[in-house]
């Protein structure tokens, strides 16, 4: 019988990652101990249950959601809320496991909102997730008691009410108690994926007729994935309103469920661990990215292009795909042709960033013949020869990139032929 | 004994066209019953009829002397109906394993579970071995099921079919696109997973229809012209006529 059915060396692996994931949030404000590293951390601490949430419809069950935000943003809310309320003297709850409210919220707007768009799958249930995005979004400024108006609702974390003896005052108390929810978030969505639910939301996801000729009702399958992805998706708002302490409309709208839909696209849907890295990577960019440039948004609208056109498994299937490779001892072969990318694709990427950036220097800058500094160069952006040579760059940087790329193509066909070729030795 | 399956008047109309004009059909528990007939009889309509992919025009549908017509597919699955199609249907980027252990879910209790890990359902598991050594897909265990031959998926198709132990069992073309050998196979397979289950096929290879049938229905034009055993079907004129062309 075969070994993956008694699955004993799965779970010491499983366990291996999960033990490793541990030590990485212990140990990392050790190694980036600065108070904005700690906090953007906690950030990616916090997008990564709400990716993970978001993978649980889009990678899992096959269900593009455009209001995924809703869940978080309400979460969060609520969860604000009840400090507020502790703040108040008005009840008494431990800090600690505020965020289950908010993934209780989560989870009852899931069951509301959910009862109506998980009827229809596809183009359908896609159109009503906006729809009821654009609702939420909108009813922020009608019920300004519980959305705060303009100025949004605040509260303070320290409540004196908590299990341990932290105040979370710090922000290292809250990056950890954020690891915390982290992880036993994501253990908890990914023995998910092992249930019998998580097996027929992907059951539904391949093929929804079979599905129902398997004893299935594809609503309720859908529905019951949706609102446990709202109770998730909650938690992360509630995570989110404890770092922050403040929740304004934005957090429940449209921008905010893009943003979930671009890390997951990203990182990958078809690997548990690729919305990880998505939410890892674009909260770091978004840090970064929008303290150096004007066009930090437009940088994300390229990369998510340029994803979707040329890597649409995410970086995750990207890495998976080298898996087999890598076990057939063949990887060290796209060494070569990969370090010979880089150089064309760094020349692309300077002379598309020069525009770009001399491109908002003109349109927006008070004078725009004062140079802007790039690559520790000062770039004058109304000099032509400036242009010229970005210009110049880029088209040179893609033409190699494009011979590059075939030779990528080449190296993979021959790499598939020697795994075709071991597997019909043995 | 109450018939396993019945059909009274039966009828279906896609807009002004009728394409099934007034079915009756009963079939006996532990029944082999095939349906032959034209292209474009109405053959897979009627099957889409009986498993609840399309609402009936009027008429009624009956599993066990209960009114099937009218439920939603996967209530009729429930009732102990199962079906096959005659385009490959299945979980394609699941593992052979994992397709059987989905047809098992629901018929043995697990419902739409969030709380048990399907790896650790001994009995699950070793259920969906057993149908994976019944079907003879042992070495395809772990391949998803996009990568399986024509044949072993037409296999899997038929293994997913009768899974969950439903007792009267719908097959359409199962062997179509075989090639002989992987025909006889099919055949054999069908014969010992069907033993004791009532089993309706529509079925274009002859050879097929009078190794395995009972009885033989014959539809043409959305009506069955004659409902028999197979050598009174081969003797009949009005069939030889209208099909087989003998």
């Amino acid at each position: 019988m075969s070994t993956s059915n008694f699955p004993g060396g799965a779970i010491v692996r499983h366990a291996a990652v999960w033990i490793a994931a541990i030590v990485v949030i212990i140990v990392m404000p050790y190694v980036f101990t600065s108070s904005s590293s700690v906090s953007m951390m906690s950030q990616m601490g916090v997008f990564i249950v709400f990716a993970l949430s978001y993978n649980m419809l889009l990678g899992e069950a096959g269900m593009l959601s455009f209001g995924h935000a809703v869940y978080f943003g309400l979460g969060g809310f609520l969860t604000l809320h009840a400090i507020r309320a502790v703040n108040d003297d008005v009840w008494s709850f431990p800090l600690e496991l505020m965020p289950l409210v908010g993934g209780l919220g989560g989870l009852a707007f899931g069951v509301i909102f959910g009862s109506v768009s998980t009827r229809r799958a596809g183009v359908t249930f896609a159109m009503i997730t906006l729809g009821i995005g654009a609702m939420v979004e909108a009813s922020a400024n009608m019920f300004t008691n519980f959305f705060g108006g303009e100025s949004g609702v605040s509260g303070n974390r320290v409540t004196e009410v908590t299990l341990l003896p932290f105040s979370y005052g710090p922000q290292i108390e809250v990056y950890y108690l954020i690891g915390a929810w982290t992880i036993v978030a994501a253990l908890l969505m990914f023995l998910l994926t092992k249930t019998p639910l998580g097996r027929m939301a992907n059951a539904v996801r391949d093929n929804p007729e079979r599905a129902q000729f398997v004893g299935y009702s594809t609503t309720i399958a859908r529905f019951i994935q949706f609102a446990l992805s709202g109770f998730f998706a909650g938690i992360a708002g509630g995570l989110f309103a404890i770092l922050f302490e403040i929740m304004t409309a934005p957090n429940v709208g449209l921008i905010q469920s893009g943003a979930v839909l671009l890390m997951t696209f990203i990182g990958g849907l078809g690997v548990f661990f690729g919305p990880i890295i998505g939410a890892v990577l674009v909260t770091y960019m978004q840090i970064a990215l929008s303290g150096f440039s004007e066009g930090w948004i437009l940088y994300f609208g390229l990369l998510f292009v340029l994803m979707v056109m040329y890597v649409p498994n995410g970086i995750a299937g990207v890495i998976v795909s080298h898996f087999a490779p890598w076990q057939a001892g063949l990887a060290h072969r796209f060494a070569v042709p990969y370090l010979l990318a880089i150089v064309p694709a760094l020349l692309a990427l300077a002379g598309l960033v020069t525009m770009i950036e001399m491109g908002y220097h003109l349109s927006l800058a008070y004078d725009p013949s004062r140079p802007i500094e790039l690559f520790g160069m000062e770039i004058t952006a109304t000099s032509v020869a400036a242009w010229v040579v970005a210009v110049a760059l880029f088209a040179a940087g893609l033409v190699a990139l494009r011979w590059v790329a075939g030779r990528i193509r080449q190296r993979w066909g021959e790499v598939n032929q020697a795994m075709d070729a071991q597997r019909a030795k043995q | 004994m109450t018939d396993a399956l019945t059909l009274s008047q039966v009828k279906k109309r896609f807009g002004p066209a009728e394409i099934i004009r007034g079915v009756d059909l009963a079939l006996a528990p532990g029944e082999r019953h095939a349906i032959i007939g034209p292209n474009g009889a109405g053959k897979s309509t009627l099957f889409n009829l009986i498993s609840g992919r399309y609402p009936l025009s009027s008429g009624q549908v009956q599993l066990h002397g209960r009114r099937i017509s009218g439920l939603a597919p996967h209530q009729i699955n429930r009732r102990g109906l199962s079906r096959s199609f005659q385009i490959t249907n299945l979980f394609q980027r699941m593992t052979v394993f994992e397709n059987l252990r989905c047809a098992l879910l629901w018929a043995r209790g697990y419902g739409y579970s969030f709380w048990h890990l399907v790896g650790r359902q001994s009995a699950l598991n070793e259920e969906a071995e057993q149908h994976l050594e019944k079907l003879g897909l042992q070495k395809r265990r772990d391949v998803p099921a996009s990568l399986l031959t024509y044949a072993e998926q037409r296999t899997l198709e038929i293994g997913t079919t009768i899974a969950g132990g439903a007792n009267v069992i719908l097959l359409d073309e199962p062997t179509a696109g075989m090639s002989l050998s992987e025909r006889d196979h099919a055949i054999e397979l069908i014969r010992n997973v069907t033993v004791d289950k009532t089993l309706l096929i529509v079925e274009h290879d002859m050879g097929v229809v009078f190794d395995l049938a009972d009885r033989i229905s014959v539809l043409v034009y959305g009506q069955i012209i004659a409902s028999d055993e197979p050598d009174q079907i081969r003797g009949n004129a009005e069939v030889q006529n209208a099909y087989l062309g003998t």
